[in-house]
């Protein structure tokens, strides 16, 4: 009942074309210069620098970690999952914090673009596709990797991919919402430090179970745990009911987040 | 003929602070029309509700024909803007600025492309189609932003203080530019504070001031209801001014003392000034001009500086 009448909203109110001109003027901006291709690859090496530091190097020293169902795994298996999610997170974010907030506040992009047909909401839409896009690129390279050093098997590896996807989209949609409230550069540490603090404790590099009670629960609240627990069910094999929970989770990021961002900028550009 | 442009009673407020006061406007296709104000005065608050991206908080606002606060985006698909301030993408091509903004008004890649090289030959820009868009002089960045507005075959183009910063050669060449969309039929909507861009571009205008229009009609007609054909404008060296005011009494139709010279509004500048000397002034220099929108708009506006 309320999907179908969302769905008739975008669908009235939405022009796939219009969302398309606004990714491929990100495609466009790929091409003009080298500078944009330096920060989408340098936004990669990170969760492979982890994984290999830490899910190889520390992981000799922990041994195996034991799963829910009895399997158990090596160290660098379990946390291969977890750096793929926080890639995909990683590349949107990069792509709906700083470069959203510099095209909305500074570049005056999206002023230009609202004085033709296209709308704030297609303007978030054409925004955030372009994120899922990047944090793609990310995840589908990772994975890539995982596969060579037989951290994941090859078709686990596939069906992970568009639970990557899922997961860009989240971050990327609130990532949008959230720098449509950023007053300036300064309020980006804050989020810089959100980030990192939930690429550390969101069962990453540690099973939440092995938290105290209290910080499990704060732990289940927050986003990227949900988006390993998913990632990490399909690499591994690991299909289950809970999965759809994660899933269900991560869209509702989706909704909330394109649904305030869009209505921020035209907050924001269309007063 | 049906206005391209309606509005009654159009107001807008930010908060408590109203910068446009109820104002009515009726734009013909074809005409090039002005609004002229100072600063503060209402003009871009008037143009962004016109384009159809800030929504009027009363009144009645028709822009061809149609409701901007419903059919927004049906309207902006055939209005073409040149904002006050260039907002170029920084990260694109010249050329790329142009084909990408064909996209959102929903061209075809090829239409994009054909529209982007007519569009750079218009703007006199075709050896910078590939170069970034910082590198341009000031000049060029407004032909581009002027070109990029007409990507979408625009029936109306609005362009608020297109020459504003401006050396004199690059505002010549603008003026020859917009001269010739307007030869073309297009509807053009200026704001601006340069009297000689009124007088060099519009058929018709209106002086807001605090929100409010308080004239309106041709430049010529301006000035013959609000000035005096010529204007006289007389120095005394270093001397006290205040003290010739009295003694200019009944000179032409008006005397209008500033600081460093007295004005003198009259219909026949000549016969002024040999007025003055039958009165035996004798000013250190004497210039006898025709009146201008200047004229007319300091006249309206005042002469307090407005920030």
């Amino acid at each position: 009942m309320v999907t179908t009448a969302v769905a008739s909203w975008v669908v009235r109110r939405v022009s796939p074309g219009r969302v398309l001109a606004v990714t491929g003027r990100n495609v466009a901006a790929l091409r003009s210069g080298p500078s944009y291709w330096l920060v989408l690859v340098s936004g990669f090496f990170e969760p492979l620098l982890y994984l290999l530091s830490i899910g190889v190097g520390v992981g000799a020293l922990v041994g195996r970690i034991p799963l829910g169902d009895g399997q158990v795994v090596t160290y660098a298996v379990f946390v291969a999952p977890a750096m793929l999610a926080a890639s995909a997170m990683n590349g949107a974010l990069a792509e709906t914090t700083f470069n959203f907030f510099f095209k909305l506040r500074y570049a005056r992009t999206f002023e230009a673009i609202l004085a033709t047909p296209v709308r704030p909401f297609e303007v978030a839409l054409g925004e955030l596709s372009w994120a899922m896009v990047r944090s793609a690129f990310y995840t589908a390279v990772f994975l890539g990797v995982m596969v060579a050093f037989g951290l994941a098997g090859p078709w686990w590896a596939l069906a992970a991919f568009p639970a990557t996807l899922l997961v860009g989209l989240a971050f990327g949609a609130v990532g949008m919402a959230a720098s449509t409230l950023m007053r300036g550069w300064q309020d980006f540490d804050v989020m810089t430090a959100a980030q990192f603090s939930l690429f550390l404790f969101s069962g990453t590099f540690a099973p939440v179970q092995d938290y105290p009670p209290v910080l499990e629960a704060v732990v289940v609240a927050t986003p990227l745990y949900h988006a390993v627990e998913l990632v990490r069910g399909l690499t591994l094999g690991q299909v289950e009911w809970a999965l759809a929970g994660h899933a269900a989770y991560l869209l509702v990021m989706v909704a909330a987040g394109l649904w305030f961002a869009a209505r921020r900028v035209e907050r924001v550009l269309c007063k | 003929m049906q206005p391209l442009i309606y509005a009654r009673g159009l107001v807008k407020r930010f908060g408590s602070f109203t910068a446009v006061d109820g104002i009515d406007l009726e734009v013909q296709p074809g005409e090039a029309f002005g609004f002229l104000g100072p600063n503060g005065a209402g003009k871009s608050s008037t143009m962004r509700m016109i384009s159809c991206v800030s929504m009027p908080s009363a009144g009645e606002l028709r822009i061809l024909g149609r409701d901007p606060v419903r059919e927004g985006p049906a309207i902006r698909a055939r209005l073409g803007v040149c904002p006050q301030l260039d907002n170029l993408d920084p990260d694109l091509t010249v050329w790329e600025n142009l084909t990408t903004y064909a996209r959102y008004f929903g061209l075809s890649r090829a239409e994009a492309r054909r529209k982007a090289g007519e569009l750079l030959e218009f703007a006199q820009l075709t050896e910078k189609a590939s170069s970034l868009v910082e590198p341009l002089s000031g000049g060029m960045k407004r032909r581009l932003t002027i070109a990029r507005a007409m990507v979408n075959d625009p029936e109306l183009v609005l362009l608020d203080e297109p020459t504003t910063g401006l050396d004199p050669q690059a505002r010549h060449l603008l003026w020859e530019r917009l001269f010739r969309l307007k030869q073309q039929g297009v509807t053009l909507v200026l704001t601006t504070h340069y009297m000689d861009e009124a007088e060099q571009l519009c058929d018709r205008l209106v002086v807001m001031d605090g929100g409010r229009i308080v004239a309106e009609g041709s430049p010529r007609r301006l000035i013959e209801d609000y000035s005096s054909p010529e204007v006289v404008e007389l120095r005394f060296g270093l001397e006290e001014l205040a003290g010739y005011v009295p003694r200019l009494e009944g000179v032409g139709d008006r005397v209008d003392p500033l600081p460093d010279r007295i004005l003198l509004y009259a219909k026949d500048g000549d016969e002024a000034v040999a007025e003055v000397h039958r009165r035996g002034l004798t000013p250190s220099s004497v210039l006898v001009r025709r009146s201008t929108l200047e004229d007319v708009f300091l006249h309206l506006t005042g002469r307090t500086l407005v920030d």
